[in-house]
């Protein structure tokens, strides 16, 4: 029986060898920081999430949608928690087209904090137009879309290169030491004090990214924060219940026999 | 069974039960007599149950805001996760309640495997029960289309082009299925019909099962009929009821922390991208659950005998009951069939995992030899086992081996494996 369950481990173990060697193979390991979302107790550094919106807004947003997000989110908890007033100031920034009016006409008016974030570009096919034919992708879930996550993004962002001897780049491509094939359609977008930080804050490359890349986690999952608060309250609920039930039963079985 | 002598004690009681007989059936799922030897892989049945229902409530929930358009689908999920009041722990939920129901699914099965539960006179029972993991497949393939992402499209493209191996009509069939010629709105507003429908078919095959497990009673670790009542089983409530809900609270804070903590670690990222039927992912894999028979089906070279062998995978587990001979129930009396159930559940993984894997090279081949030996223990090894393994002595009861009173010393020996 002994050898049996070596056995097992040993073929265990050379796939799991295979499978290591493959994925090393194809990709450069990603780069993380200290995000302050992960784990249990994870948050969003709020300060961060309003510094985030500001890359966004003007350095990503000329290209990238999130058209899953309303400006009504940004003041709402868990979030950037701008106040109300500052989230219809940004919100009055934008113009939507609204109507039809009384005479049937279309009309623009400014955003309102109900209005969904204001699109770039009215859809994919004048998006692709306007970048080489290549889709700058919605931001709404990104961060989820990507394997790797918040790292892959982050990596991405910092992952710009002068390219190595053996790769040639055609026009409009350039070198991404992260992205898959090495060739990314986007010229690097963030470089050292791109935008200037309200609260004084440096706007390092690493900075605005890790600031960008918590904000487009928040736009993924506008909830995380109240499903970890949630969550760490129903398990410990859930185990304080089994050891209420685990002792009923063992009280209730000790009419049979002392063993469960 | 006790539960057809119970006569009510009220008056109105005696009056409903003479005209529909609720009051006896609820008396005899109280005094259901339960061997007392069981172990907690039986509580996986209580586990499955609490799955399906907590599916179909999230799931009819789910559908109040979820909308069945292949422009509005992606959409609408998103505005579950986001602007629906919990939307986003319903919606996870019944994600991860999935993975969770296939995890319980297969435990469950792979202990009646072990057991023997799948024996006379439990056959019926066992069928009904791979009809019921059967429709979970489906019904788990048709709710992963829903969603509409990256994933949904090509996954239901890539089954649903299986049926175009069919000689002659199996062309006619896939654009049967699509109610087009590619997957677009049509399938998906039929596939979340289905999907809604099978639920319930799933829930009336539980009841089936449930009845059909209470006439023989249930089977036990040491694999003997016992007579009922005796002094070897005990009242279903609160005895099993009780150990039930334990194993339950357990199981749900394994589920919680898929939800709250990592709730798309066993989804694919590419399912967060909306669907592009111009744009083919990397590579295609089904969720994980599915995966064993994904290995399988591209294991064989050829398309239809593909689709031939995958069906082939499950439908021999329906004829599991006639394919082990063995009289014996239990593999803790079986030696030899106890290394080959083992060897079987590492085949398994193995698939599983070679599943996920690109189709080539050691991949495939390590596919192909496991897809084989899949087969051969069904087919050849179970049946030749059944005349040849010479198995060890079945105690009369369960009180004789727990008391030591068994005769046979090696009994005593194995005291600890039956309680």
């Amino acid at each position: 029986m002994k050898n049996f369950f070596k056995s097992i481990f040993i073929i265990f173990l050379v796939t799991s060898l295979f499978s290591q060697k493959a994925f090393t193979d194809e990709t450069k390991k990603l780069l993380s920081t200290d995000w302050s979302f992960k784990g249990f107790f994870g948050k969003f550094d709020r300060a961060s999430l309003q510094r985030g919106y500001q890359v966004y807004t003007e350095v990503c947003a000329s290209c990238h949608s999130i058209k899953y997000l309303s400006y009504r989110n940004l003041s709402e908890k868990g979030g950037p928690e701008f106040s109300e007033e500052q989230a219809k100031a940004i919100a009055a920034n934008f113009e939507v087209t609204d109507g039809p009016n009384d005479d049937g006409e279309m009309f623009t008016r400014p955003a309102k904090l109900s209005d969904k974030f204001v699109k770039p570009y009215k859809n994919v096919k004048e998006a692709m137009a306007s970048n080489g034919g290549a889709y700058p992708p919605d931001m709404s879930v990104l961060v989820k879309a990507r394997s790797g996550g918040v790292d892959y993004i982050y990596s991405i962002l910092l992952g710009y290169d002068d390219p190595p001897g053996d790769i040639s780049l055609e026009d409009g491509v350039y070198y991404n030491a992260h992205m898959y094939g090495n060739k990314i359609a986007m010229p690097k977008p963030l470089s050292e004090g791109l935008v200037e930080y309200n609260d004084g804050t440096e706007a390092t490359e690493e900075q605005m990214a890790k600031d960008v890349v918590t904000f487009l986690a928040w736009a993924a999952e506008p909830h995380l924060e109240a499903r970890h608060k949630i969550g760490f309250k129903a398990i410990i609920y859930l185990i304080i219940l089994s050891f209420l039930v685990y002792f009923s039963m063992k009280r209730l079985w000790s009419r049979i026999e002392p063993k469960v | 069974m006790s539960a057809h002598n119970y006569v009510p004690s009220s008056k109105l009681g005696k009056w409903f039960n003479d005209r529909l007989p609720l009051l006896s059936l609820s008396s005899h799922i109280r005094e259901y007599p339960t061997p007392k030897n069981l172990n907690y892989w039986w509580t996986f049945g209580g586990i499955l149950t609490f799955c399906l229902v907590a599916q179909i409530v999230t799931g009819v929930i789910l559908a109040m805001h979820y909308v069945a358009q292949a422009d509005l689908a992606f959409e609408s999920v998103e505005h579950i996760m986001r602007d629906v009041n919990y939307g986003w722990l319903i919606r996870y939920f019944h994600a991860n309640g999935s993975s969770m129901f296939f995890l319980a699914v297969y435990i469950h099965i792979f202990r009646s495997m072990y057991y023997g539960s799948h024996k006379s006179p439990r056959e019926v029972i066992w069928i009904i029960g791979m009809i019921i993991y059967f429709l979970m497949m489906m019904t788990a393939f048709m709710g992963y289309v829903l969603p509409w992402g990256q994933m949904s499209f090509w996954a239901a493209t890539v089954i649903t082009n299986l049926f175009s191996a069919v000689p002659l009509v199996g062309e006619s069939i896939t654009n049967w299925l699509w109610g087009g010629f590619a997957v677009g709105n049509p399938t998906l507003t039929r596939f979340y019909s289905l999907h809604y429908l099978l639920s319930f078919l799933i829930f009336g095959l539980v009841i089936l099962h449930i009845w059909a497990l209470h006439i023989p009673g249930n089977n036990n670790p040491i694999g003997i009929e016992l007579k009922k009542p005796s002094k070897d089983t005990v009242p279903f409530h609160p005895y099993i009821v009780i150990k039930d809900l334990f194993a339950l609270l357990i199981f749900l804070i394994l589920f919680a922390f898929f939800v709250f903590y990592s709730p798309n670690l066993l989804g694919h990222p590419d399912n967060y991208i909306e669907a592009n039927p111009m744009v083919t992912p990397n590579h295609i894999v089904p969720e994980w659950y599915l995966l064993p028979f994904y290995a399988i089906l591209r294991s064989v070279p050829d398309k239809l005998f593909g689709v031939i062998a995958m069906f082939a995978s499950v439908f021999v587990l329906v004829i599991l009951p006639w394919l082990d001979t063995s009289k014996v129930k239990s593999a803790i009396f079986r030696p030899l069939y106890k290394q080959f159930y083992w060897i079987l559940v590492l085949d398994v993984l193995i698939l599983g995992y070679m599943g996920a894997m690109p189709a080539e090279g050691t991949y495939l081949l390590i596919a192909r030899v496991a897809t084989t030996y899949y087969f051969v223990h069904f087919l050849v090894i179970l049946p030749v086992l059944g005349y040849k393994e010479k198995t060890l002595p079945v105690p009369l009861n369960i009180t004789e081996p727990v008391l030591g009173g068994s005769p046979n010393p090696d009994m005593v020996k194995k005291k600890e494996l039956y309680d």
